[in-house]
């Protein structure tokens, strides 16, 4: 019996950890593209919770959650678009314009909440796939395996699938290609015919409509409720990762899964009651970054031109 | 001719100058559109915010009270910014500085004078404040570990560790005898005050109303914000001599002087011989010190207690980024940018009781500040870069003696 606890507590905590990795990947892997272009876009924390108010809206208002996920899509491609005009045009200093940037995702999603729903109090979102292939045989049922790796979200899969899509597009494609060019030498990819201006709006853009996704997840899919300020610091974690995952996606999703875990594991030490203090549990995550973020070898993995803004004949 | 072009130049100047004013007025403009847009009229909306907290002496005194935090906590920022390294972990250097000057306080207690108290108590929390500062700015020298990610992340370290405290050793025992275990500490002995404006005037002497005096309209209201009792407290007075102090440190000391060089071009810096990793571990320690500053002013002077640390911290290591971008880093500056965003914060909850518009929405409000103003920034080099072509040594010069 004892033993069967344990097993159900491990299956639990890791059912847990892929399911809430789902947000982080979202949202690190498009801020990897984005920071591959060399911007940092710290304004990830906002355009979450513009996505989470936005796709919790739509999908209340229509039923369906597929239009709720477009919406979060096209509202981080907005506030995407603000991000790049302030960055990338307009040379801001990038660690200060993404705090604006998500002061303002904060203040505009929590208004629009308070006075456009206010006492909703929920939506059925993405409901969890059972992955049936006869009428009673279903993957999910499968003991174990079933439950650690199907009975998910469809956006859970989603994000998982993104890492090598992001990957592919990164390293096998042209847009890749010049995206990372941009990042690492912009002056090169400009007498190359690369408009770098032209191709860091591209990539912040579709990051944040990928962050803008990440925070659907977490409303219409995770959760099932819109919260002021749900995403309680996500989407900086998210900006961690990817220095965390090397500016690959398959480390920031190790990282991801990391992050998530031990959330999940936090969550369980509460369950549980085990005789461990949650509020220093709850820090481990942020010190683990911290430690990660000092590891050394990781400045050469760094985009050469990251937060650099590009001017033409500047040197 | 040259008066002419005097004139030319002055007016270019002051249009510069003017820069964080317009990109304000554009993020309110642009707030009026999204309040428009909920059915509010945006002109009624800012003219309730306007004199909910410049226009009555209650108003006053609590924009007051919220400008102390934000001017401390932007003198740290201006510091770190100068010296080229970013700052976003005020918040959780302002919760680590409370946490410390309240244990300080706790434990001294009345065993010594009531003055001398406050003042190791202060230093307790820049001490404690400029330690949590120091993290960031070593891992940023030695290991170039990027400050900006780094105070994130110890913004929350500091808050769960300041519930540990509160949940365990720190708690109020009055708490844990009514079992109702709420985390907060217990109050700091009165005798650590910081004295408030009122017992200042009346230790002074001054026991006369307004109306005793017959002062009236708005004069009345000053002379009542001075007097008359409130929740204003003397860390104001405090921190605007901060703010002085931090100018000519800035400004007339040699360290300061090496804070800014490194902050204007590191490599230069190491050339001339400046060892540019301490300066970074200095900036950072001081930005830290003084956000833990702010936090020992506001248990002193406001709570008295340490209670939930994002309650005490208020978000003010946020909105003081705003502060100082706005006083354009310039400690003199960061005093009246941080009364209008003390204003602000004040005329935001004013404006929420008479029109219903949620107070997030100067959330919004800042955010539109922050990015316009680091854009201004652009708009600025590049207007001086047209106007510097022709005259390109004679501007270096000033810009060295400025």
């Amino acid at each position: 019996m004892g033993e069967l606890t344990a097993m159900a507590i491990i299956i639990g905590i890791i059912h847990s950890g892929i399911r809430l990795a789902t947000p982080y990947l979202f949202a690190a892997l498009g801020e990897t593209i984005s920071q591959r272009s060399g911007v940092l876009n710290l304004g990830t924390e906002g355009i979450m919770l513009m996505g989470a108010f936005f796709g919790f809206y739509v999908t209340f208002v229509t039923g369906n959650p597929w239009l709720g996920v477009t919406a979060a899509a096209f509202i981080g491609v907005l506030m995407g678009l603000f991000m790049a005009v302030v960055s990338v045009t307009f040379q801001a200093e990038q660690g200060i314009s993404g705090i604006g940037l998500s002061l303002f995702g904060l203040g505009v999603s929590s208004m629009l909440f308070k006075t456009m729903l206010g006492t909703v109090e929920g939506v059925k979102g993405f409901s969890e796939l059972q992955f049936c292939i006869t009428g009673t045989f279903c993957l999910a049922n499968i003991p174990v395996i079933g439950d650690i790796f199907f009975n998910h979200s469809i956006l859970t899969y989603a994000a998982f699938l993104l890492v090598p899509i992001v990957t592919y597009v990164l390293n096998k494609t042209t847009w890749g290609l010049k995206v990372r060019a941009v990042g690492q030498n912009p002056e090169a990819a400009d007498s190359l015919g690369v408009s770098v201006n032209k191709m860091r709006y591209a990539a912040v853009m579709l990051g944040s409509a990928l962050a803008g996704i990440a925070g659907a997840s977490l409303s219409i899919s995770l959760l099932g409720i819109f919260q002021e300020n749900m995403t309680n610091g996500i989407g900086y974690i998210a900006v961690a990762l990817v220095y965390f995952g090397g500016w690959a996606p398959l480390g920031v999703m190790l990282g991801a899964l990391l992050f998530s875990s031990v959330n999940a594991l936090q969550l369980w030490v509460q369950v549980l009651s085990l005789p461990i203090p949650s509020d220093v549990a709850v820090m481990l995550p942020y010190l683990l970054t911290i430690v990660a973020l000092a590891i050394p070898f990781r400045r050469s993995l760094q985009p050469a031109a990251l937060t650099k803004p590009y001017e033409r004949g500047e040197n | 001719m040259r008066k002419s072009k005097f004139n030319r130049e002055t007016f270019d100047r002051l249009i510069d100058a003017l820069m964080p004013v317009f990109a304000a007025l554009l993020a309110f403009a642009i707030g009026g559109v999204i309040l428009a847009l909920q059915g509010v009229n945006p002109l009624e909306a800012y003219k309730a915010m306007l004199v909910g907290a410049f226009g009555s002496k209650n108003g006053l005194a609590d924009t007051f009270v919220k400008a102390t935090p934000l001017l401390l906590v932007g003198l740290g920022i201006a510091i770190a910014f100068r010296g080229g390294v970013i700052n976003i972990g005020a918040e959780g250097q302002l919760i680590m500085g409370a946490l410390f000057t309240t244990w300080v306080g706790l434990q001294l207690g009345e065993q010594l004078p009531g003055a001398v108290v406050i003042m190791i108590s202060l230093l307790a929390g820049a001490f404690m404040g400029g330690v949590w500062g120091a993290i960031p700015g070593y891992l940023k020298a030695q290991l170039n570990v990027n400050e900006i990610l780094s105070t994130i992340m110890l913004n929350q370290i500091a808050i769960q560790f300041a519930y540990y405290l509160l949940r365990g050793p720190m708690i109020d025992p009055a708490e844990l005898a009514a079992g109702t275990n709420i985390p907060h500490s217990a109050r700091l002995p009165k005798s650590i005050d910081m004295p408030r404006f009122t017992d200042v005037a009346r230790m002074m002497g001054v026991d006369q109303t307004a109306k005793d005096l017959g002062i009236q309209g708005y004069l009345g209201e000053l002379y009542g914000v001075l007097t008359e009792p409130s929740r204003l407290h003397t860390g104001f007075i405090f921190a605007v001599i901060m703010a002085i102090l931090v100018y000519i440190f800035l400004w007339r000391t040699t360290i300061g002087f090496r804070i800014r060089a490194v902050g204007l071009n590191r490599h230069a810096s190491r050339y001339a011989g400046m060892n540019v990793k301490r300066t970074i571990i200095l900036s950072m320690t001081l930005s830290g010190a003084f956000a833990g500053l702010a936090g020992a002013v506001e248990i002193l002077g406001l709570h008295h207690r340490m209670f939930e640390p994002t309650a005490v911290s208020a978000g003010y290591g946020f909105t003081g980024i705003v502060a100082a971008l706005f006083g354009k880093l310039h400690p003199l500056g960061i005093i009246p940018s941080s009364i209008i965003f003390g204003g602000l914060l004040v005329g935001g909850d004013k404006m929420q009781r008479a029109m219903q518009v949620p107070q997030v929405m100067i959330t919004a409000v800042l955010g539109l500040i922050i990015l316009f103003v680091v854009s201004t920034d652009y708009i600025v080099r590049k207007r001086q870069a047209k106007r510097i072509k022709p005259v390109a040594s004679d501007e270096t010069t000033q810009a060295e003696s400025a």
